[in-house]
């Protein structure tokens, strides 16, 4: 069926299969930003913004994106360049497979939360796992750039 | 040093933050044929018929293999150098299933789905074996996982198949048993590690297609791209030359990537189909299917005389190597060999025991190797000992351990799967360490324990730690620098990044002895047509035998561009200087930019270009103290790490923050593999921890206050002064966290995960 998205400010219409999920839809069509690294809704490296909000894109069906904007990390650029001068200053990026994720959840923080607590803000990006980095030099970073002005 | 011990930002930091194409997966041919795996549902069992009609005849499946689809030539997918110290017990596929996930049969079809549904079409008929899932009773039991008779080691490992024994070894200094009856006090204890897995984001990923010249050009997210095209070439008969391994960013490995896992498969569908296809493990297939790490059994005895002096030490272990004897040996003898020269002053040491095969997913290469289990072990003994003594942790270790300008005889006499090499500490802050540990935990106020109301304690507890740099004479890993126009250089390097920014560190590296700045130094590295060799990212080989390569290699190019400086200016060489610029001699000079544009445009043209090797003599040792701060609740068990302090010896660290990031990750590892972290399997033989929220990582709201600090030091046979980092900060936190809990509560946890069931019932029985 055909659905239509907002993707990264241009309209764009996707032919989806039944059951068909938001990642493999995003990666079939070339945004290779957007990984899996699980198929349970629990690593968070699928992340995409559905209208705004974070979302694990492995576990959303296309068609539910029908109508509404989504982001990738395509399309916050220039605020994910400045998180990854943040992450090279700290140290913080390693394997970097999480870090495109990591840019939406921490971009959509800065926009619902831009004073975000340091508690705060692990709870917010929980459920976005990393394995090489300790989390330690990530959320210094991440405090650096919540801290830098628009 | 200008760039070298400097901050400096990783090479790839933005571009990976930005998305850009960059891991396996992003790299496969769009219309590729998608593999999936049928894994066996049966923990053992022959395979008495497979009927595979139906999935072949399934329209869009292109492929199907099977067991009777390859000759019978046994190999091991370890991903070491040649020949391997593992067995070759494996072969592409069976007709026996050694654990639940073991490979049965290949599909390749053009979508998704339609590979899934021809799996469910493939008829197997099994018959049953009894499994091995104990592993301490596998040893001569009456199920023999390995009888076919094509198996072998390739030199002696002390292989045994028919009584379940991959590998086994033993060692003697001096005379224990007369050592022990003379000492003061003896403790004897045994400790149990779990499997824990790998859990890197990206998961295990390949896909192939043939180039213009019919060659077989592989991506694969591996750590070792010239082992997988050898590996892929003695399996599966493919002439070397034909193939092309590349591995592009690697989204961590931890070991996990070190051995050969979906290759194999992708590249026999490939020679068969001469299409584009691509094997991707699902999450639940990382866990099952490629390999964790070696469970153990640990049987201590220490002996001391009454002022502390430490004896004698005798470690008895068992293994499981799981199905397959992958990295069997090796790990075993890491498991003394990087932890009992610890303490050298010993008058007699004793190490040994067996590595057994169970119907359990196989074991491997995992951070640490061998050395975090027998660190759980001997420094978890070590506290029990000064218990016994009445003597306080830290003066005992301090009496008792490595320093600089010392050896251990066993350096000489164990190696990974072979002999050692004998070597002094050139470079052990150790003392230092352990002081400043204690001052980052504030041991002084807080040991043994800080109780909090009637249900929360607080206790520390610490560990000494060491490592390695390489494999002495067998790790080898070679650079090229050339220098291009316009006055920069491609440095080519067969060092495998794969996340530790090895590639960054390495370029760095080359511009401090080339005087520039990283920016000039465009890196390149694992793509086996176009990089030297280099046995891979493993052994905590990269920053020391790739370092040293590196920097041979740019010493080479420096005396190249002087060489050429003196006969572009007519001067001798004596009478150039070099600032990374410019060559000035009396009264002249040529910038770097325009003699590199006079060698390929207009003057005695010719290429710069160098390349060198470099192989280790000796493995110097990283040493590190950690230092763990622990809230026990009485009521629950639960175990909270409030601080971890660790103090680093790894000489000079490259990149202090890469560094940093080294020490951390592998320290959040080990905390998790110290607390909670545990691949559970039911007494069938089932895995229950398949995925994330079965098997649970630390997350963000996990870790406390990560305190990490380096020592000031020099290892004169590395790199700018530099030891490896990438293993040794995972090793300390089992046993300093359970030496916590001990001081905390006065509950000794001898078998991990601390889980907090654990603590609560050991409190409940006291």
């Amino acid at each position: 069926m055909k659905i239509t998205m907002i993707l990264n400010g241009n309209p764009k219409t996707f032919d989806v299969a039944c059951g068909e999920m938001l990642l493999d839809t995003l990666r079939n069509h070339g945004l290779l930003s957007v990984r899996r690294g699980c198929e349970s809704t629990s690593c968070g490296i699928c992340t995409v913004l559905l209208d705004g909000k974070p979302v694990p894109s492995c576990s959303v069906l296309s068609v539910r994106a029908d109508g509404r904007t989504v982001t990738t990390v395509e399309g916050i650029r220039e605020e994910a360049e400045k998180l990854s001068r943040h992450f090279g200053e700290e140290g913080a990026d390693q394997c970097g497979f999480c870090n495109p994720s990591l840019a939406l959840a921490v971009y959509a923080l800065k926009q619902t939360n831009p004073k975000a607590t340091p508690q705060e803000i692990e709870t917010w990006l929980v459920g976005n796992l990393c394995r090489c980095s300790g989390y330690q030099s990530q959320h210094a970073a991440i405090q650096a750039y919540l801290k830098e002005k628009s | 040093m200008k760039i070298v011990h400097q901050k400096w930002p990783s090479l790839d930091g933005k571009g990976l933050m930005l998305g850009r194409q960059a891991y396996t997966d992003d790299f496969a041919e769009k219309d590729s044929l998608i593999l999936k795996v049928l894994r066996s549902p049966h923990p053992f069992a022959r395979i008495r018929a497979i009927d595979v009609k139906a999935a072949k005849a399934l329209p869009g499946v292109e492929c199907v293999l099977t067991h009777e689809d390859f000759p019978r030539i046994p190999f091991t997918r370890a991903g070491q150098g040649y020949p391997e110290p593992s067995p070759h017990d494996k072969f592409v596929l069976d007709s026996v299933v050694r654990y639940i996930g073991d490979e049965v049969a290949v599909v390749a079809a053009i979508d998704e789905a339609t590979a899934k549904h021809a799996l469910d079409l493939i008829k197997v008929d099994y018959e049953l074996l009894e499994p091995v899932l104990d592993f301490e009773t596998a040893k001569d039991h009456l199920s023999v996982l390995h009888p076919e008779p094509e198996i072998h080691e390739m030199f002696p490992i002390g292989f045994d198949p028919k009584k379940n024994v991959a590998a086994s070894y033993h060692m003697e200094i001096g005379d224990v048993e007369a050592t022990l009856k003379a000492c003061d006090v003896v403790i004897e204890k045994t400790f149990y590690t779990q499997a824990q897995s790998h859990s890197m984001m990206e998961p295990h990923s390949c896909n192939a297609r043939f180039d213009v010249y019919d060659r077989l050009v592989i991506y694969s997210s591996t750590q070792t791209p010239v082992h997988v095209r050898r590996i892929l070439s003695q399996a599966l008969q493919i002439p070397i030359s034909r193939i092309r391994v590349i591995k592009p960013r690697v989204g961590g490995g931890f070991g996990g990537k070190q051995a050969i896992h979906g290759e194999m498969l992708l590249a026999a569908v490939a020679m068969r189909t001469k299409k584009p296809c691509k094997l991707v493990y699902t999450r639940k297939e990382v866990f099952e299917s490629s390999y964790s790490r070696h469970p153990m059994r640990m049987a201590m005895r220490l002996g001391a005389m009454k002022d502390g002096t430490l004896k004698a030490i005798d470690c008895q272990v068992l293994s499981d190597t799981g199905a397959y004897g992958e990295h069997a040996l090796t790990v075993f003898m890491v498991t003394g060999s990087k932890v009992l020269p610890l303490y050298n002053k010993v008058e007699s040491v004793r190490f040994g025991g067996d590595v057994v095969y169970t119907n359990h997913t196989p074991s491997g290469a995992f951070r640490g190797y061998g050395a975090i289990q027998g660190n759980f072990a001997l420094e978890s003994a070590v506290d029990i000992l000064c218990e016994a003594l009445q003597m306080d942790p830290v003066a005992f270790r301090m009496k008792n351990m490595m320093r600089e300008g010392e050896t251990s005889p066993i350096f000489a006499i164990m190696g990974e799967g072979t002999e050692g090499t004998a070597m002094m500490m050139n470079s052990c802050k150790l003392p230092y360490c352990v002081e400043r540990g204690m001052e980052l935990i504030d041991w002084k106020n807080k040991y043994p324990r800080v109780p909090l109301g009637a249900e929360k304690v607080r206790g520390v507890g610490m560990a000494i730690a060491m490592q390695g740099s390489g494999i002495p004479l067998i790790d080898m890993a070679s650079a090229t620098l050339k220098l291009n126009d316009g006055g920069f250089y491609n440095l080519t390097v067969g060092a495998t990044d794969i996340g530790q920014k090895s590639d960054t560190i390495l370029g760095q590296i080359a511009a401090e002895e080339l005087q520039t700045t990283p920016d000039k130094i465009v890196v390149t590295s694992s793509d086996t047509d176009l990089t030297p060799f280099d046995t891979g990212a493993y052994a905590s080989s990269t920053t020391y035998v790739s370092g040293n390569a590196v920097l041979k290699a740019a010493k080479a190019m420096k005396r190249a561009l002087f060489r050429e400086a003196s006969a572009a200016l007519d001067l001798p060489e004596d009478q150039l200087r070099f600032d990374g610029v410019c060559f000035r001699g009396p009264g002249k000079e040529i910038t770097l930019e325009a003699l590199s544009n006079r060698l390929y445009y207009n003057a005695d043209q010719k290429q710069i270009s160098v390349t060198e090797s470099y192989v280790g003599h000796q493995s110097p040792p990283p040493f590190m103290a950690g230092f763990a701060e622990v809230e026990v609740d009485r009521k629950t068990g639960e175990t909270r790490v409030l601080k971890y302090a660790t103090v680093t010896d790894c000489g000079t660290t490259i990149n202090p923050v890469t560094a940093r990031g080294q020490i951390e990750g592998a320290v959040i590892q080990g905390i998790g593999m110290a607390l909670y972290e545990d691949v559970l399997v039911s007494p069938t033989g089932k895995l229950l921890t398949g995925d994330f929220l079965s098997y649970r990582i630390p997350t963000r709201l996990d870790v406390g206050e990560l305190l990490t600090e380096f020592a000031e030091s020099y290892e004169e046979t590395g790199p700018f002064g530099a030891k490896s980092v990438a293993e040794i900060g995972i090793d300390t936190p089992p046993a300093a966290i359970a030496n916590a809990i001990a001081n905390a509560v006065g509950v000794r946890i001898t078998d991990l995960p601390a889980s907090p069931e654990k603590i609560w019932k050991a409190l409940k029985e006291r």
